[in-house]
């Protein structure tokens, strides 16, 4: 009996032991995963995914947090991180993004400039006491101007089709009845 | 003399009925009674408006400013006062609205003070930015701006440029009547861009169902020596595209990858050419352009229209059957359908079909792709239409890529050929607008992201500045031991003051701080 | 020689683990998804299970079979192998970064895949000396490789056609990967035995 636990236990400390120390040994700092992860993240840097940040999102995921809470990335976004990562693609049925943007007030902005340190893209321009604009090209639509705003003058609008960004559509045909 | 004539593959021969519209000589439109001129009409940035509602215009004044390079000017096509700045329909398959000036014409068709361009007297540089402010754009439907192709590549020395006259598209004619009527003036528009690139030759491509064009082009190139020839090209379609021309002309194949430049080949529309030359000459800006009309109307003509003018008025001039039910802009194969009446002529439209269900009949129902291969034969880029069909019909975009979508010129071969009716081109656009959508998005999350890290690296430092100023004020009072216990004292009691005070105005401090720390400097 | 080119054909075309023996399913359906991928599983899958097959054919030897222990060697080997592949992992990663990114995140997938463990054990039920494990080895997962890639090539078209929609994704992989295995039946016989 002793015979036969003493090798097997010998054996598997020795394997314990190679590979404690082999990951002590080859340890390699950071991965060169984040940054794809981050990449192929929005950068919206809205926060709805529970994360501070896009960045801090694309670490959570490297560490095993679910890839389908990212609602401006929407589905095609989360199927986007499951063929990086060779995860499953997410459940259908994910809500499709609606793209916009802040629009502020300009009749009763007080230049409080709350909402300008509330911006993580530096999309809002002003200073103490003066009007503030959104522009529009940059703001991300993350919604995180909107809560500080103390006069509530700052309206999230939806960012409508117009020359530059019309898209072909996708070629579908009404069925036609043939007797 | 003989030469050795190229030839692309694929391709297509369909029914021309080019014969209808070449009847009658180029009919000059009358006055429309509003011009409705978009400010975008071109390749590139949008003009900036330069008049106001109410302000008076001339004919040939400059209403709109290009903004950038890769940009052109916008002018008035007609004396009038401006109704408006603001957003018309455009004619664009999309409908949506551009900003445009809205001019009514008083009737006096006064021009603007005009000068010819003494271009021998000026650099390159200052002729191509004249003709960027005379608004000389490509006349064969991209509109791109001329003078942002007549300056050669670096390395590359020119070895010839191309005149595209094949107009392969069938019903379309108006580059045909204007050869066959102003071949003078589109040869002295070649002339004046050979002497900006410098090339060896001036090749003049025409297609060979057009034997009055090439009389009276060859006629009027004689001028010009051995340079210039005349080339009678098989009549194929899509002979006429940029790159297929070059191809017959030249034997050169420009990939997507390079500008043609670049090889040592550039190519303009006879239109251009035209239009280059009555500025140089009368110092006319472009306000006007032959447009065919054409199709299900009596009278099928070519009309010398205003930039503006809107689709309602000049497709009256024809007299449109009762059973038309759209008008398309650009030919059968290439164009699209007018999304309004009220959408203005614009310097890239060159052909307004009537359609009528006798002409083009509904399309048959879509059935699925066999993998024939019918419409690999008929590309002239030599694409694989069938993957990008496959690929594009399940929205996988970056696969489609892979085999080329990118090269795609949306011609309509594949789709014309398809024993199974799919509509081929209509994927492909849709495609190639998920591709340029995706490529934005990226860009905005690349700028986005830059832009935090920015922010990011503002706030650490102006906290580490903060630390650091602390840091020697305390140095600073450690110095003097009794002005030390004086200033903890006040601390103090600022400390105990302010505990009295309320969490309210607690916070308000508080944020007081993080504005010092977010502010922009 | 001409045994040896039976072992490997055997075990690439008539006894091929995937569609004739059923083993390592779940890479098959994990990684066929994209032809590209399969080339680094395929590589990464090799070096694991030649390595595997000659380090379980030194541990029965020398290990099992004196120590009278034979009845433990499902338990062994999968410790063993496990234990050297993670170990291989780490070490790759730090010396070859280029390696790990084609073969890397392959690896760990491999050290839970039953092939690993089941042709050591296939090859020690067939009495083969450690030069016809090591080859057995190599041809088991160069017909794992194989089936890889043509189940990739097959599902990169299902992927884009007209499924019925219960048969999407893994339902109609397996429905194409149990008709290659029809077709593989036809290789009986090839490798000289009955």
């Amino acid at each position: 009996m002793l015979t036969v636990i003493f090798p097997m236990t010998l054996g598997a400390a020795a394997l314990g032991a190679m590979l404690g120390w082999a990951s002590v040994r080859f340890r390699v700092d950071g991965s060169p995963l984040i940054d794809e992860i981050e990449n192929a993240l929005p950068q919206t840097q809205c926060g709805q995914c529970g994360f501070p940040g896009c960045r801090a999102y694309a670490e959570a995921i490297e560490n095993g947090a679910r890839i389908d809470l990212c609602p401006p990335g929407g589905e095609a976004g989360a199927r986007r991180l499951a063929d990086l990562l060779g995860r499953d693609p997410p459940a259908p049925g994910m809500e499709e993004p609606s793209p916009q943007a802040a629009v502020i007030d300009e009749q009763r902005c007080i230049g409080c400039t709350l909402c300008i340190q509330a911006c993580p893209v530096d999309a809002i321009v002003g200073a103490a006491k003066q009007l503030h604009t959104v522009v529009g090209t940059l703001c991300t639509g993350c919604e995180l101007c909107v809560p500080p705003c103390p006069m509530e003058c700052i309206q999230m609008k939806a960012v409508t089709e117009n020359i530059d960004n019309w898209a072909w559509k996708y070629p579908v045909f009404g069925i036609r009845r043939v007797n | 003399m003989f030469r050795k004539l190229f030839s692309f593959k694929g391709g297509i021969k369909p029914d021309t009925y080019k014969a209808v519209s070449t009847r009658e000589p180029i009919g000059i439109a009358p006055l429309p009674s509003t011009l409705i001129v978009p400010l975008h009409q071109h390749a590139g940035g949008r003009a900036i408006p330069r008049v106001r509602a109410g302000d008076r215009v001339l004919k040939g004044q400059c209403i709109g400013e290009a903004d950038g390079w890769i940009s052109s000017a916008v002018h008035a096509p007609a004396s009038g006062k401006v109704l408006a700045v603001e957003n018309r329909m455009a004619a664009h398959p999309s409908g949506l609205p551009t900003l445009s000036v809205v001019i009514e014409p008083d009737g006096l068709d006064e021009w603007a003070c005009l000068h010819p361009l003494r271009y021998q007297a000026l650099s390159p540089e200052k002729t191509r930015e004249c003709l960027r402010d005379a608004g000389i754009v490509g006349l064969g439907g991209a509109a791109f701006p001329t003078h942002a192709k007549l300056s050669a590549a670096k390395q590359t020395a020119m070895e010839a440029i191309v005149i595209n006259g094949a107009e392969c598209e069938p019903f379309m004619t108006c580059d045909d009547m204007l050869m066959r009527e102003r071949a003078e003036g589109i040869v002295s528009g070649a002339a004046f861009f050979r002497e900006l690139l410098d090339p060896k030759k001036v090749l003049i491509g025409i297609e060979d169902n057009k034997p009055e064009a090439i009389a009276a082009m060859s006629e009027a190139a004689k001028r010009f020596g051995s340079d210039f020839e005349v080339i009678a090209i098989p009549a194929r379609y899509p002979a006429g595209g940029a790159k297929q021309l070059i191809r017959a002309l030249t034997g050169k194949e420009i990939p997507a990858s390079r500008r043609s430049p670049e090889m040592g080949v550039q190519c303009f529309n006879v239109g251009t050419a035209y239009s280059a030359w009555r500025f140089i000459t009368f110092g006319e800006p472009l306000v006007s352009r032959i447009v065919t009309l054409t199709g299900n109307v009596e009278n099928a003509r070519n009309w010398e229209t205003r930039i503006g003018t809107p689709f309602r008025e000049f497709v009256a001039l024809g007299h449109p059957g009762h059973d038309t039910n759209g008008f398309l802009m650009g030919g059968p194969m290439m164009g699209f359908e007018i999304p309004g009446m009220d959408a203005p002529v614009v310097k890239s439209s060159n052909c307004v079909i009537a359609a009528a269900t006798s002409l083009f009949p509904p399309p048959p129902a879509e059935m699925p792709c066999i993998r024939c291969g019918s419409c690999a034969e008929a590309c002239p880029h030599e694409l694989q239409p069938f993957e990008l069909y496959r690929f594009a019909r399940v929205k996988n975009f970056d696969r489609a890529r892979e085999f080329a979508l990118d090269e795609c010129i949306e011609c309509g071969c594949c789709a014309y050929v398809c024993p199974s009716r799919i509509p081929l081109v209509q994927y492909f656009r849709f495609a190639k607008s998920g591709v340029q959508a995706r490529l934005r998005e990226k860009e905005k999350a690349e700028s986005a992201r830059s832009r935090v890290e920015r922010r990011k690296a503002r706030e650490a430092r102006a906290k580490a500045e903060k630390a650091e100023r602390l840091a020697a004020g305390a140095q600073a009072s450690g110095m003097d031991a009794s002005k030390k216990t004086a200033v903890q004292a006040a601390i103090e009691r600022a400390r105990q003051d302010r505990e009295t005070i309320q969490a309210g105005n607690a916070n308000d401090a508080e944020t007081g701080d993080r504005y010092d720390e977010g502010q922009p400097r | 020689m001409t045994h040896y080119l039976f072992i490997i054909v055997g075990a690439v075309l008539v006894n091929n683990v995937v569609f004739v023996r059923i083993l390592g399913l779940c890479p098959l359906l994990g990684v066929s998804k994209k032809l590209e991928t399969t080339f680094g599983m395929g590589a990464a899958t090799a070096f694991v299970l030649t390595l595997s097959s000659g380090l379980c054919y030194v541990i029965e030897t020398y290990l099992l079979v004196p120590l009278d222990i034979a009845y433990l060697r499902t338990l062994t080997f999968i410790i063993t192998i496990a234990s050297v592949v993670q170990f291989m992992e780490l070490v790759i990663r730090k010396t070859h970064p280029a390696l790990h990114q084609v073969l890397g995140i392959y690896l760990p997938l491999i050290t839970t895949n039953c092939a690993v463990l089941g042709v050591p054990l296939l090859s020690i039920g067939k009495r083969h000396d450690f030069v016809e494990s090591l080859i057995f080895g190599f041809g088991s997962s160069a017909g794992f490789t194989l089936a890889l890639i043509l189940l990739a090539g097959l599902r990169e078209r299902t992927d884009t056609a007209d499924v019925p929609l219960p048969f999407r994704g893994n339902a109609i992989a397996l429905v194409t990967a149990g008709l290659m295995s029809l077709a593989f039946m036809g290789f009986a016989g090839l490798d000289g035995y009955q």
